[in-house]
Parts: structure tokens; C-alpha cells; sequence
């Protein structure tokens, strides 16, 4: 145990390393509480996470079809790159702390930036794919959302007859004023549910021209026009397919009409982008504050503050950028892969 | 483990026990001026700073429930209009849960008590400590400010409400930051505690060995650092959603408002269990030294402890009942939430056991201890009954649930904190209070608590809604509120009585011994108020509630060291043979 002698002018000596706290008994001691310490602190991020995970979970349970349209928007090549570039800063953040534990600091030093540039990389990704979706109109929460009008509500003919019926039943005056007004504007509101879904229409329809009423019945012929049959799901149309043929090169890119103008798109889709954006988004306030860890590791190296007797706090970054990285090993497959 | 002898060793000399304070090296005097305490690293002067802040935030609190129960006199409602009284219920619930009652035991008191009582000289990471202080300052500021901003959605910020600007009044997402922030506060004290736990236990100190406050400040630490994130997330998406409209309560936008409750009652019924496990924890400390007996049963509190902290997670259900869960959920968490009773009543029978046959010394901290039994036996039975689903979806959202937890987070963990603030009182100051002061507001406290309290369980069972500013005057709730509000009043004059008691200990209070009440835990073997570093040497360890050993002594007024039993690590003290 280490013993504080204070002298009669006040000056402190110690007679043991500097970087031993006084509390500890050796530096063996502390390193591995550090190491519990900061163990913890990991298991609280997975629990930060978890939350979002488990609302992924329930609404992808819930809504799969959300998932499996929204995740065509997303670039999996960027992804693929971003993951490839997160594992290797692990990889040379891992190296760091095994030179430090030889004491090879330039070594150190070398790994610590390579470490930095893969941040660096990723959150330059993840910028060019976040502006592209902002230029596309992909924004969380309020994207290709639109207030249904009261005009293109409808009702089935069943519901208006039951509430006829009942209204008569229950000894309403049949000729009230209101009723009949109100009978009025039901017989007005169209009674065929495929002409009435114009709200998921844009008026314009598809196309930049926009089709005509006749042409709002889309059959899938007309839609191979635009997309490939087997992104439309189905795969079994040979002249689908000879339509699309037709219409586009063979090493044509495909084109996936923008939410706002596809009738197919599922109720609430813009869910997709708000659980993306959420999530991404938390893990790249994470990225870049494991930078800013990184580079105070890397002032402090360069201040000589580590050797092979001490590179706790190497030790201890290192594992919050593994956890960071393992955070993003979940994200990708769960957004770009299913 | 060695110990490095030196012979110029000068202020760290051991000190027989049985001498009074010194007015020098105590970690008061060790170093003076506002920079060594705003920076200092000691784990006694951050208690001590964050026992002074809780203490200042429960005034801030107590203001407003004060407000509270003035308005509700008079049918109409006395002084404030609904929108006031929303604001006013709010900001005592937010300021008495997330600033008093969460942070009070295991910051306030356990940072100062748990090395001591340990044996080690710190907590592992003094550093992450300061700043966990500094944190909680700056949460509580923000917290504090959306007072300004007319915070009015009730402490627990349910969805739909709190995110429509059209809605509530605002304030919402400074009241949240400052959550956050005070949420990141009480996980790094979760961390400090565990690992120092784990790892600064000295020679002789098993698990097994440990007084019991330290098993439930570990169990509280487990569930601090593993439920907090999960409110810190649901939070930070209810700022996010707030601010963007990013969809995720919000229905229009195809969010669920529930899920927010899921989210939220995650993280909030385990945090009742951080505010009572510490303070079963002092109750344990208290019981056993103040009936000067053997606690009875320890592995079993210590164990229920830890049972308490794994059920908790599993029963966050139980808040929503009404909210549309799945009758299958339902009963699931209902069935759960019956056996989380469990540890709870082993505890109370083996405090009982415990007092049972023990030579009771009256004292303020013992009426505070036994206080807590008589409370928290109505709190935790109350639950049960709010378990049960056919008896919660009549009194959810009532008064019946307002006693409820008042009587669990004031009967139970409030009166811990005062008992332990009583009992470690002279270890922190140095200073005795007068006792007959703290009878007599102890009095008061007890009987403007049940006056205030179990008259809300009648109000609640006949129908009085919660969070409502006015009540038909037909309906007959208006003679409990009146009753209510004059408890509340009687329980503030004790409180004012007790902070003046305790004021005027620190100037004209008895000098206090090293252990006044005859305790065995290490922190009564080290001066009163404890010097810089805590033990000169490591103190040796034997069982904590054997207190055989132990005698009183006029001369110093306090409990010393039998000569004729051994004493190890001390056997130059005592020339009298055995």
C-alpha cells in the first residue's frame, strides 16, 4: 500500500508510479477495475441501443412489408464499404493497443490515426448517402406523408345501407333534413374503392406526363415499363419481362419510382426512414465521439503519457470503438440486407 | 497485505479510537478554499455536496407540493387555475423524484459512507465521481428551468401530449435534457459503486462480510447502470420527436403513444427500486445497531436484495393496465409483480426478528428506522392490491396510487434517507444534534405524514382522480383534503424543525465520539468527522453486527473497544490482559 507522506512545507511525495491512483493497492488492481468499469459502461450502450432495436423488432414483426420497401432505397454498397471501412479501424485500433502493450508507441501513434481516418471515412460515407436521401425527399418522420383529403374518404355501400337501416329502426324521421343531406353526399362519394384511392395517387399519376382517369388502372404490364418484374415481385412473367426489354438497356440502372408517386407503396412507409435515421444517427453521434476519444488517446501518446507499464485508457478506448463497431455489424444487415 | 512502514511518516499515525476529534486532518480541515472543494477528488466531500444539493432540491420540492395541497382546500380550487396546477404537480413530482429521492441515498450518503464503510480510502474512479456531481448539477439546472418554460405534462412526460407544440405548454425538452443528464449521473455512480465493490474490498472483507447498506447500494448500482440507458434513449426519442416530429409516438405519423409507456415504465419501475433498496439498506444498518442485536437473517436480506433488483426489471407492466396491453401482458406482470413482494417481506420479518428481544435505545435515527417498517408495510401492501388488475382499473390514475407511492417513496425511502442522515450525522460532521429536537420532529414528521397521506387511500378508493386542480363539492372528498393539507402542513413544521436542529448542531452541537450509537462497521472505527484518506492503516474486519465487543464510555460519550475482548489490529491500546 502505498503511503502519502506529507512533508511540513505541504510538497506531496510519492513513492510509487504516477499514474497509480492512491486508493489502489498496485497498478494490476486498478487495470482491472478500469477494465470492469468500462465494461459496464459498454453494457450501458447496449442498453441505449436496445430500445431502438426492440422498436425495430415490433414494428418489423408488425409491418414487414415497411422494412422490405424501404430498405430498397438504401444504398447496400455503401453499406458493404462503411462496415468493411468500421472493422478495419477495430482492426488497427486493436493493433494500438497491442503496441502499446510492447511499448512500441510510434507504433501506437501510426494506429491510433489510421483508427481516426476510418472514423473519418465512415462519417464521410454516411454524409454523402444521409444528403443523397435529403435530396431524394427520404427525411425522417414527415417524408412522403400526405393528409389524406375528406373528399377522397368513401364508404362502403354496406355501412351507408346498415345506417340507413338503422336510422329508420330506431324511429328517425327518414325525410330529416340532415339525414337526406347527408345521403346526398354519400351517393355523390364514389362507391368503387380502385377509383377512390386517388389519395396514394399523386393527380399527376405516374410519369412525368400523368395519365389520364382511364389509365389509372395499372396493370402490371404498363408497370414493367418502368421496373424490372422481379422488383415488382414478380418473377414468373415472361412478357413482363419482355416489356421491360423492350423499353431499357440491358445494363440500364433500375429506377424505383419515388414513394410519392408509386400507388404500391405501403401504408406509413416513411417508418422505415424514421427507425433508419434514428438509429444510424445515434450510432454516428457514437462514431464521433469515440473520434473525439481517439484523438485525446493521440495527444496523450504524443505527450508520452503511455508505455508498456500504463496504456489504460488505450485499453479502455479500445473497447468503447469495438462496441461501436459491433453496434454497426447489427445495423447493417437489419437496413441494407433484409 | 503489507503495509509500507516508514518512520517519518507524520499526519498519518493511527489513533486510538476512543480519542476525540481533532480539529485538524479531518477531510473538513485537510485543505481549505471553494477550489479544493469544487475540484476536490474526495468521495466524502462530493457526498457532502451532493447532500447539501438534494437537501436544497427537496425544499424546492416541498414548495410545490405545499402549493399542491393549498390548492385543493376548496372545492373550486384555492389558488391556481388548472393550467397552474399542472405546472405545480409537475415540478414536484420531476424535482422530488429525479433530484431528491433517486440521487438521495446512494449519492448523498453513499458516496460519503460506502469507502469508509468498505475499508478502502476512495471510491475506484474519484475522477468519473466529480464529474457524475458536476452532471447532476447541470441536469438539475435544466430540470429546474422548465419551471420558466411551464412544464405541465405531469412528471412521467407521457405521449401524445408532451409532443404536440400545439399542446403542452413547453419547457418539455429542457426538462428532458435535464433528465438525461441527471439520468448519466446516476449510471456513473451505478459504475463507481459496482466496481469499487468488486474490487476495493480489502484482506478479510468477503462478500458475505459486508454490512448490508453495501449489498443494496450494489443491488441499487446493478439496476443503475442497466435500466438508466433505457430511459436515456426514450428521452432522447421523446426530444427528437418533439422537436422534428420524426414519427415515433406521434400516430398521425405512424408512431405508437404506447410504446412510450413501454419505453418509460422500463426504466421507472426499477427506478422505485433505486429508491428503495438504499434505503432497506440504512433501515438494515439502523435496526441492527440501534437494538444493539445481531441482525437477524443476513444472507437473506442480502439475497432479497439482489432478488429485488433482477423482479423489478420484469414488472413495468403493472403501470399500464388501462393502457390497452394485451390482457395476456396483463397478467403476466400482475402475477410477477405479486412475487416481487416477496423479498421485500423477508426483509420487514427479519427486521423484526431482528428487534426482538435487542436492547432498544430510543433514538431519532431508531423512531426514523422503525418509521420506515410501519410505512413501507402500507406502501408494499397497497401495491398488492394495485397488482391485482381488477382492483387497478377502478383506482389507476387516482388517489389510491398517490398514496401509494407516497407511502413507498416518502414513508419508505424518504424516512431511510433522514434515519441514515440522523444516524451517520455525527460521522459526517463531527457534531451531535439535540435528540429530544429530533423526537419532537420526528413526531410531527409521523403524524402530518399519515394525515396527509392515508386520507388520500380513502379519497383514492372513493374516486377522487390524480392530477385534477378542482372536485365536485357534493362528492365528499373535501373534509379529506382539508385533513390532507393540514398533515402536509404539520409535516413541513417538522422538516423546518429538523433543519434547524441540524443547523444549530453544526455550530453549538456536541463534539461527537467515534461511534456514538455503538456501531461495528468500519466507519465508526475511524474519527468522527474521518480524516483525509479515510484509515492510516487497514482496519481489520469481523463481523459487522456482533456488537458484544462493544461498550459504552461516559468520558468520550460514545461506544469503545471492551478491553477485555481482543481487538486485532489494535492490541498496543490495551494493556489490560484477557
Amino acid at each position: 500500500m502505498s503511503q502519502l507522506h506529507v512533508h511540513p512545507d505541504g510538497s506531496e511525495d510519492h513513492g510509487h508510479p504516477e499514474h497509480l491512483g492512491h486508493h489502489w493497492n498496485d497498478s494490476v488492481q486498478q487495470f482491472e477495475a478500469g477494465k470492469l468499469g468500462m465494461w459496464l459502461f459498454l453494457a450501458t450502450e447496449v442498453l441505449l441501443f436496445g430500445g431502438l432495436f426492440c422498436a425495430y423488432a415490433v414494428w418489423r414483426a408488425n409491418h414487414p412489408e415497411i422494412f422490405k420497401y424501404g430498405s430498397q432505397f438504401l444504398s447496400t454498397t455503401w453499406g458493404a464499404i462503411n462496415t468493411g471501412v468500421l472493422l478495419t479501424s477495430s482492426l488497427t485500433m486493436a493493433m494500438a493497443v497491442t503496441y502499446a502493450a510492447r511499448g512500441r508507441m510510434t507504433a501506437v501513434v501510426v494506429c491510433l490515426l489510421l483508427t481516426l481516418m476510418g472514423a473519418a471515412g465512415f462519417m464521410a460515407i454516411k454524409y454523402v448517402e444521409y444528403s443523397h436521401k435529403f435530396h431524394e425527399g427520404f427525411y425522417p418522420g414527415m417524408s412522403f406523408y400526405e393528409e389524406p383529403h375528406a373528399s377522397e374518404l368513401w364508404l362502403p355501400l354496406e355501412e351507408t345501407a346498415a345506417v340507413v337501416k338503422a336510422a329508420t329502426l330506431a324511429g328517425e324521421e327518414a325525410g330529416s333534413v340532415a339525414l337526406a343531406a347527408e345521403m346526398k353526399t354519400r351517393a355523390e362519394l364514389p362507391t368503387e374503392p380502385a377509383e377512390a384511392q386517388g389519395w396514394n395517387k399523386p393527380a399527376a399519376g405516374i410519369g412525368p406526363a400523368g395519365l389520364t382517369t382511364d389509365q389509372q388502372n395499372i396493370d402490371m404490364a404498363e408497370m414493367s415499363v418502368f421496373l424490372p418484374p422481379s422488383v415488382l415481385g414478380n418473377l414468373e412473367d415472361l412478357d413482363a419481362e419482355l416489356a421491360y426489354a423492350e423499353h431499357h438497356a440491358a445494363d440500364e440502372p433500375v429506377v424505383l419510382p419515388h414513394p410519392l408517386q408509386d400507388p404500391d407503396r405501403p401504408v406509413n412507409a416513411q417508418k422505415f426512414f424514421t427507425i433508419y435515421f434514428l438509429m444510424t444517427g445515434l450510432h454516428g453521434i457514437h462514431v464521433i465521439g469515440g473520434a473525439v476519444v481517439i484523438t485525446w488517446l493521440l495527444i496523450l501518446t504524443l505527450r508520452r503519457r503511455f508505455g508498456a507499464k500504463y496504456y489504460t485508457p488505450i485499453d479502455l478506448g479500445g473497447l468503447y470503438w469495438h462496441i461501436v463497431d459491433v453496434i454497426w455489424i447489427f445495423l447493417f444487415p437489419l437496413f441494407y440486407l433484409i | 497485505m503489507t503495509v509500507e512502514g516508514d518512520d517519518s511518516m507524520t499526519t498519518t499515525e493511527s489513533r486510538p479510537l476512543d480519542a476525540p476529534a481533532l480539529e485538524v486532518d479531518n477531510y473538513l480541515t485537510y485543505t481549505r478554499g471553494i477550489r479544493s472543494w469544487i475540484l476536490t477528488l474526495d468521495h466524502k466531500r462530493i457526498g457532502v455536496m451532493y447532500l447539501i444539493s438534494v437537501l436544497a432540491c427537496f425544499l424546492l420540492g416541498g414548495i410545490f407540493a405545499l402549493l399542491v395541497r393549498t390548492q385543493l382546500v376548496v372545492p373550486d380550487g384555492l389558488i391556481m387555475s388548472q393550467d397552474e396546477y399542472n405546472q405545480a404537480f409537475t415540478i414536484h413530482g420531476g424535482v422530488m423524484v429525479f433530484l431528491v429521492i433517486i440521487p438521495g441515498i446512494p449519492a448523498a450518503l453513499g458516496n460519503f459512507i460506502l469507502p469508509i464503510m468498505l475499508g478502502a480510502k476512495d471510491v475506484a474512479f474519484p475522477r468519473l465521481n466529480l464529474f457524475s456531481y458536476w452532471l447532476w448539477v447541470l441536469g438539475a439546472i435544466f430540470l429546474v428551468s422548465a419551471i420558466f418554460g411551464g412544464l405541465d405534462t405531469g412528471w412521467t412526460f407521457y405521449t401524445p401530449y408532451s409532443i404536440d407544440q400545439n399542446s403542452a405548454m413547453g419547457g418539455v425538452i429542457p426538462a428532458v435534457t435535464g433528465a438525461f443528464l441527471l439520468g448519466f449521473a446516476s449510471i456513473f455512480t451505478g459504475m463507481n459503486f459496482i466496481v469499487t465493490i468488486h474490487r476495493l474490498r480489502p484482506d478479510g472483507m468477503t462478500w458475505f462480510r459486508m454490512p448490508l447498506f453495501l449489498w443494496s447500494l450494489y443491488a441499487t448500482a446493478v439496476i443503475q447502470v442497466l435500466a438508466t440507458p433505457v430511459l436515456g434513449i426514450t428521452l432522447a426519442l421523446l426530444a427528437v420527436e418533439r422537436a422534428f416530429g420524426i414519427g415515433i409516438f406521434n400516430p398521425a405519423l405512424g408512431g405508437d403513444p404506447v410504446l412510450y409507456q413501454h419505453f418509460f415504465w422500463f426504466y421507472s419501475h426499477p427506478a422505485v427500486y433505486i429508491m428503495v433498496l438504499p434505503a432497506m439498506g440504512v433501515v438494515s444498518e439502523l435496526i441492527a445497531v440501534h437494538s444493539h442485536r445481531h441482525i437477524f437473517g443476513y444472507a437473506y436480506i442480502a439475497w432479497s436484495s439482489v432478488a429485488i433488483a433482477i423482479f423489478s426489471f420484469l414488472v413495468w407492466g403493472h403501470h399500464m393496465f388501462t393502457s390497452g396491453q394485451s390482457p395476456l401482458m396483463s397478467v403476466i406482470f400482475s402475477f410477477i409483480t405479486f412475487s416481487v413482494a416477496i423479498p421485500s417481506g423477508i426483509k420487514v420479518f427479519n427486521w423484526l426478528a431482528t428487534m426482538y428481544k435487542g436492547a432498544i435505545s430510543w433514538n431519532t435515527s431508531m423512531f426514523y428506522g422503525m418509521g420506515f417498517i410501519v410505512l413501507f408495510i402500507i406502501g408494499g401492501l397497497t401495491g398488492l392490491y394495485l397488482g391485482v388488475i381488477s382492483v387497478d382499473v377502478h383506482l389507476h390514475d387516482t388517489y389510491f396510487i398517490v398514496a401509494h407511492f407516497h407511502y413507498t417513496m416518502m414513508g419508505s425511502s424518504l424516512i431511510g434517507f433522514i434515519g441514515g442522515l440522523h444516524h451517520w450525522w455525527p460521522k459526517i460532521t463531527g457534531k451531535m444534534f439535540n435528540e429530544n429536537a429530533g423526537r419532537i420532529a420526528f413526531m410531527l414528521f409521523f403524524v402530518g405524514y399519515n394525515m396527509t397521506f392515508f386520507t388520500q387511500f380513502m379519497l383514492g378508493s372513493h374516486g377522487m382522480p390524480r392530477r385534477y386542480a378542482t372536485y365536485p363539492a357534493d362528492a365528499g372528498f373535501q373534509t379529506y383534503h382539508i385533513i390532507s393539507t393540514i398533515g402536509s402542513y404539520i409535516m413541513a413544521i417538522g422538516f423546518f424543525t429538523m433543519a434547524g436542529y441540524f443547523i444549530a448542531s453544526l455550530f453549538v452541537g456536541r463534539k461527537a465520539a467515534a461511534n456514538p450509537w455503538g456501531g461495528r462497521s468500519l466507519e465508526w472505527q475511524c474519527t468522527s468527522p474521518p480524516p483525509h484518506d479515510n484509515f492510516s492503516e487497514q482496519p481489520a474486519v469481523g463481523d459487522c453486527y456482533d456488537f458484544s465487543v462493544l461498550r459504552w464510555d461516559d468520558e468520550t460519550n460514545g461506544y469503545v473497544w471492551r478491553e477485555d475482548v481482543a481487538h486485532p489490529g489494535h492490541e498496543s491500546e490495551h494493556t489490560a490482559s484477557s
